[in-house]
């Protein structure tokens, strides 16, 4: 004897992106805070240490921003034209800055003027780095040229002039305090070490550098250029691991998030996407309203700060975790109730009696069991199954209608019900995972409350929004066919040379035969 | 088929036999063969609980031992016997019903008197008429308390006969349809003690009739719950219950009457076609349309069930071999797969494809199973299940993993509106040495394409399956519709028949390599050729033309004008079986394609038209001596006629096949080993024998010159042979040239 099967509900893959682990990591991100700059926002860098104070590069100003204030918390504005590029030092006390004028300054982040100021660059500085020693400062400017500086004395330590056009970023590598790489538009990444007069390593990146990186290992590096993100072996002499090619439009910005598990870029398109280091994969995206200049993360996620164009500089703080001890007020039964006998071996003398599986049936199906049509009808009209689980409904009048008995399960509804039904009827023909059952019950709605057309006002509403939005569909895909022919003559055109080629077969195959049928 | 269940035993009519089922541990105990046809009724011995009388179409009554499968008498009557009964008060006499000489469909229950005698062949011809005009069927007579009056329904008609008084009473029921029912009798039981009759009708009433000494005063209450036919009623032991059952498949059991309470075991599966109770009480069997038995409880719990080959209305399926379990796969219950072990006449399992419930009503259209396929090693199932409905059927493809863990098949993937249309035909390709990854399949659709669908991985490492099923690719030729595929023994060439035409295409790019086609007619059926003979592809048309194509020279090799019907390749060597039918009969070819000439011809192997064969692997190949049936040597034939009959091709004479089972038998019962017990072993071995092949008609094709029966009758001395009246059949029969042993 079989049990009673539970009414199949299709259940449809999602489309559309699928959730992982990491799209609800990162959606977990509050809405946004819109803070408005001076200028194009170049630059953002967090400090290091507690409480994460970041600064913002935007026209001439450094502005230095708490970790949820909206507000400047300090702004340094003595530079006479655009600032770039300010960093701060690893241990978060001092900043460094660039600046138009090809000089670069260096602030205590507690006073107002500058320490020092390093002059030697003759066009606009838009680099500024602290080598991982904190004691020296190496720069880049449009001057094709990237200098080393002693912080102590303010002077010119050395100064490569390899690169052959603008060096518009840079890095400085964490493990060896002599090593930094330069990015420039003349399409190379350069390692340089302090020690020597030349650079070590050049990475040819095929486009205008836009934004360089490195590994907190100092072992892979990471440019950015055009519409590609490059990722390198820099031990093994600068190989090429991996090309990434997902923005459409030039990558601006790189970072690294804490973890180091995932790399985020920003790009012109007003994407920032989320590569996963390990399988290179996209594995989350943003969008945001303009294209983009700058991005940072803070330390642990917290916060994610986009510069753009415009001057908006877009700030996402991470949701609080969800604490769900709220429920202490109702008073469990003790947790060893629940263990009692649970972890009991049986013996192997022990006779064991295993308890039937009780099988729970949703109210649908018990109602369908006992073949109440018009019951289960009614209990997947429910708002909570109607609108979340539309398939459920769905799927219920698809047993009705298999049984024969659709027609009278919808028939003797009152205003209301009609409402309803054809509410979701209305809503729900046009997705084409419904539309063969939901276009037969439409049928029979009409059918049966054919005689009482005009007899309600909101009856007669829902019948009409029904038909526009079947109308609508028709249009529709009445269009994409069109399309649809379009690209048909665009592929035969494509084919032609094929076609013909099988034709030759054919007849050769059917001649054969039927020369040999004579022959036979 | 009539079961009687009793404490321990569960005895029933299957074809030309009675078995002898135990109800505790669902074995086959004996085997009561003997009867030359349909067994059409059994019953009791009143007299003695360890008889049995069973009644044929044969004409015979026979009396047996069930107990230990010893016939002890057999009368005969001389006409067809449709059903029987027996009484208690009448010690020397039997019931049977048989048809009115003279007039075509009436029935008349006649009374046998069994005479006495020494023999084992008796004749009874002392007939005396007790009731004219009645049913056939067993379940239109009733006898009713301690054998007082006998009751039959037919049509719209009871009839009530009462022995003593010699009185019979008709009633009738008015003919006027009320409200469109049909209130034509369908079955009828007397109660036990009281004076009251049951009888079930068409609409789905129960109509309890009591008072019916009165020709007038007669007075009947009516129960309803079925909305269809009442096909069976049974009262329990003491009267108290009253079972019902019909085409919804549920067991209702009337309490009272008057309260009209009433229990319900619902979902047996498919109809209910007959209910029997056990002399005790204890138990009920119910009988099934779907050839299975289910043993319930008195409190209505489900015990045991014991399942035969489902006969379903229409295999869709075709006959398909699990190569894992070398059982045949065709359609079961409706929605599910049946797993059908030849070697034990038993159903492995049954697997539930559709996965919805059934509803047992009439003019629903439910989803039904089309199609099915395995992959080579039957790590992978394909099946198609669409809809009745003729435009715009509602298709599933759905693919099934077989987990080793589990040892079941498991849901992989679920395509809904795989085509456009049905979808005619389906195919893996088999590439053992690639691995599983290379499994593809192929569907074929009325909407003029075929559709290539891969295994791809699940990128998504959460995911619970890390592969499923995808469309790949999408073929078509000049829109004409897809009728059926079929790959090559390598898997690099995959063969599509369009309408008239056979397109051959590459399987790894798709690409058309090039057309056969044989013009008039459609093509019916393609197949490769396999191992010396891989390079042709055979092709069967509608206008009756056989054809072989040499893929080398993409020229006709040969071709025959011949109506085939099945073209059926073994697995197992380069034969090709081909059945064709012409003017009423099947005939069977088996050739290999590289010679025009059939290696062996079976004119007329059966009356009926057969629908589908299979080539079944043997476990071991047989040792077969003659030339003409080397090709049977590794795989077996199966057929499947449309009357839903199974056959198969044997190689051996019957007494070739019969000896060593015999001798086996003789030392099992510990009898003393004289001749005549041997020639009895072996007379019931050799019905045992046919059983083996489902109890229907074997094909034997092969006569000996000297049976080594006729032997031993010969050599014998006089003194120990058994009576010549039980010699003679044997006799006969060695001689026959035996085809159907119907």
């Amino acid at each position: 004897m079989a049990a009673y099967k539970p009414v199949v509900v299709q259940a449809c893959p999602k489309l559309g992106e699928r959730i992982t682990q990491d799209t609800l990591y990162w959606r977990g991100y509050k809405t946004p805070v819109q803070i408005k700059e001076f200028g194009a926002v170049n630059k953002i860098d967090f400090s290091p240490v507690p409480p994460y104070n970041y600064a913002v590069t935007a026209s001439s100003r450094i502005h230095i921003y708490g970790r949820y204030s909206q507000e400047p918390i300090k702004t340094f504005s003595r530079f006479r034209d655009a600032a770039y590029c300010a960093t701060y030092r690893d241990d978060g006390r001092l900043l460094a800055a660039g600046s138009e004028d090809g000089s670069i300054c260096l602030f205590d982040v507690s006073g107002k003027a500058p320490l020092r100021q390093f002059e030697g660059h003759s066009k606009p500085v838009h680099l500024v780095g602290f080598l991982s020693d904190k004691y020296r400062i190496f720069s880049g400017g449009d001057d094709y040229s990237s200098n080393l500086w002693d912080i102590a004395s303010a002077t010119e330590i050395i100064s490569y002039s390899e690169h052959t056009d603008y060096v518009r970023c840079g890095c400085a590598s964490k493990v060896n305090a002599d090593v930094f790489i330069t990015g420039s538009y003349d399409h190379t990444v350069k390692l340089f070490d302090a020690r020597t007069k030349s650079s070590v390593m050049t990475i040819e990146h095929g486009h205008p550098v836009e934004s360089v990186l490195l590994f907190p290992s100092g072992g892979l590096l990471v440019s950015a250029g055009g519409r590609y993100v490059k990722v390198w072996d820099a031990l093994k002499g600068g190989q090429l691991l991996v090309s990434l090619k997902n923005h459409h439009k030039t990558v601006t910005c790189l970072c690294l998030n804490s973890s180091g598990q995932r790399l985020l870029s920003g790009s012109l398109d007003r994407h920032v996407k989320i590569y996963s280091t390990t399988s290179y994969k996209v594995v989350h995206s943003f969008n945001y309203a303009t294209s983009i200049l700058s991005l940072a993360l803070s330390p642990e996620d917290e916060t994610i700060v986009v510069g753009m164009t415009n001057g908006v500089l877009n700030v996402k703080h991470r949701k609080p975790e969800e604490k769900s001890e709220n429920s202490q007020k109702k008073r469990q039964p003790a947790y060893r109730t629940y263990v009692k006998g649970k972890t009991y071996m049986p013996k192997q003398e022990d006779f064991c009696v295993s308890k039937p599986v009780k099988r729970v049936l949703r109210k649908y199906d018990k109602l369908l069991r006992s073949f109440q049509s018009s019951k289960a009808l009614d209990a997947v009209l429910e708002p909570p199954i109607m609108l979340h689980t539309p398939e459920v409904t769905v799927a219920v009048m698809q047993e009705l209608h298999r049984r024969g008995t659709l027609r009278s399960a919808l028939a003797g509804r009152d205003e209301k019900q009609v409402d309803l039904l054809l509410t979701f009827v209305a809503r729900r023909v046009i997705e084409p995972r419904f539309t063969p059952v939901l276009v037969t019950v439409a049928d029979m709605i009409t059918d049966i409350y054919q005689p009482v057309v005009g007899q309600s006002a909101i009856v007669d509403k829902q019948f009409l929004k029904l038909q526009q939005a079947i109308g609508k569909e028709i249009d529709y895909q009445e269009e994409l066919l069109e399309v649809l022919g379009m690209m048909d003559t665009l592929f035969a055109t494509f084919t032609k040379k094929k076609d013909t080629c099988l034709e030759d077969n054919k007849s050769n195959g059917v001649t054969e035969i039927i020369e040999t049928n004579r022959n036979y | 088929r009539r079961l009687f269940p009793r404490c321990r035993y569960l005895l029933y009519a299957s074809g030309d036999f009675v078995k002898v089922h135990s109800v505790n541990t669902e074995e086959t105990l004996r085997l009561l063969g003997g009867h030359a046809d349909l067994v059409t009724g059994i019953q009791l011995n009143p007299q003695n609980h360890m008889q049995l009388y069973s009644s044929s179409l044969d004409g015979t009554i026979k009396l047996w031992d069930f107990m230990d499968g010893i016939l002890i008498k057999t009368f005969t009557v001389g006409c067809k016997l449709l059903a029987l009964h027996t009484l208690a008060s009448a010690e020397d006499s039997v019931f049977v019903v048989i048809p009115k000489k003279g007039e075509r469909d009436t029935f008349q229950l006649v009374s046998v008197k069994l005479t006495k005698g020494a023999g084992q062949n008796l004749e009874s011809n002392e007939l005396s008429v007790v009731l004219d005009d009645v049913g056939a069927s067993m379940k239109h007579i009733a006898f009713g308390r301690e054998g007082s009056y006998v009751v039959s329904v037919k049509d719209v008609n009871l009839q009530v006969y009462f022995f003593k008084r010699k009185l019979l009473n008709r009633f009738s029921l008015s003919t006027v349809k009320t409200k469109g029912g049909d209130n034509r009798f369908s079955c009828v039981v007397c109660h036990p003690t009281e004076d009251c009759i049951a009888t079930g009708h068409a609409d789905g009433k129960i109509r309890l009739w009591r008072n019916f000494h009165h020709r007038k005063a007669y007075t009947y209450s009516a129960l309803h719950w079925h909305h269809d036919i009442v096909m069976d009623l049974a009262y329990s032991m003491e009267g108290t219950r009253l079972l019902s059952g019909g085409v919804e498949s549920v067991l209702v059991q009337w309490h009272n009457e008057s309260s009209c309470q009433k229990d319900f075991l619902p979902r047996l599966g498919s109809p209910i076609e007959y209910i029997s109770m056990s002399s005790d009480g204890v138990l009920c069997c119910t009988l099934h349309t779907d050839n299975r038995l289910s043993i319930i409880n008195s409190n209505l719990r489900f015990s045991r069930s014991i399942q035969g080959l489902i006969k379903s209305r229409d295999v869709k399926t075709g006959l398909v071999v699990d190569p894992r379990t070398k059982a045949l796969v065709l359609n079961g219950e409706p929605g599910h797969l049946q797993f059908y072990s030849l070697q034990s006449d038993q159903q492995l399992f049954s697997l539930d494809i559709v996965q919805r419930q059934y509803i047992h009503q009439a003019g629903l259209k439910q989803s039904d199973l089309v199609k099915v396929a395995f992959s080579a090693r039957g790590t992978w199932l394909a099946t198609v299940e669409e809809s009745e409905e003729l435009t715009d059927p509602e298709l599933q493809l759905k693919l099934w993993f077989y987990h080793e863990e589990t040892q079941s098949f498991t849901l992989n993937t679920r395509i809904n509106t795989p085509h456009d249309n049905h979808i005619t035909d389906m195919c893996f390709r088999d590439m053992e040495e690639l691995g599983d990854d290379s499994t593809i399949l192929v569907t074929t659709g009325r909407d003029c394409v075929f559709k290539v669908w891969v295994m791809v991985e699940d990128s998504d490492p959460e995911a619970h399956q890390n592969v499923s099923w995808s469309c790949d690719f999408v073929g078509s030729y000049h829109s004409y519709q897809a009728t059926n595929c079929c790959f090559s023994e390598d898997g690099s060439l995959l063969a599509v028949s369009f309408e008239e035409t056979v397109t051959v295409w590459d399987s790894l790019t798709w690409d058309l390599k090039c057309t056969f086609c044989h013009p008039p007619g459609n093509i019916r059926n393609i197949c490769f050729g396999r191992l010396t003979c891989s390079k042709y592809l055979i092709g069967a048309t509608d206008y009756g033309f056989l054809c072989c194509w040499n893929l080398l020279t993409c020229a006709l090799e040969w071709s025959a004008h011949l109506n085939i019907v099945i073209l059926q390749p073994d697995p197992l060597s380069e034969h090709i079986a081909a059945v064709s039918w012409l003017s009423k009969e099947s005939s069977l070819f088996v050739f290999k394609p590289s010679e025009p000439r059939p290696v062996y011809i079976q004119r007329n192997i059966c009356k009926e038209k057969i629908l589908l064969a299979a080539f079944v692997p043997r476990d071991e190949p047989e040792m077969i001596s003659s030339e003409k049936y080397l090709w049977l040597k590794k795989s077996q034939l199966f057929f499947l006629t449309d009357t839903q009959e199974l056959m198969t091709l044997s190689t051996k004479s019957l007494e070739e096949r019969l000896t060593p089972s015999s001798k086996q038998l003789a030392v099992e019962e510990s009898l003393p080993v004289t001749p005549f017990s041997l020639l009895l072993g072996k007379h019931r071995r050799q019905q045992a024998q046919e059983d083996i092949d489902f109890g229907k008609p074997v094909v034997h094709n092969k006569q000996e010159q000297a049976s080594p029966a006729v032997k031993e009758l010969l050599h014998t001395p006089a003194h120990v042979l058994p009576s010549a009246s039980f010699l003679c059949t044997i006799f006969i029969n060695s001689l026959l040239i035996s085809k159907e042993n119907k």
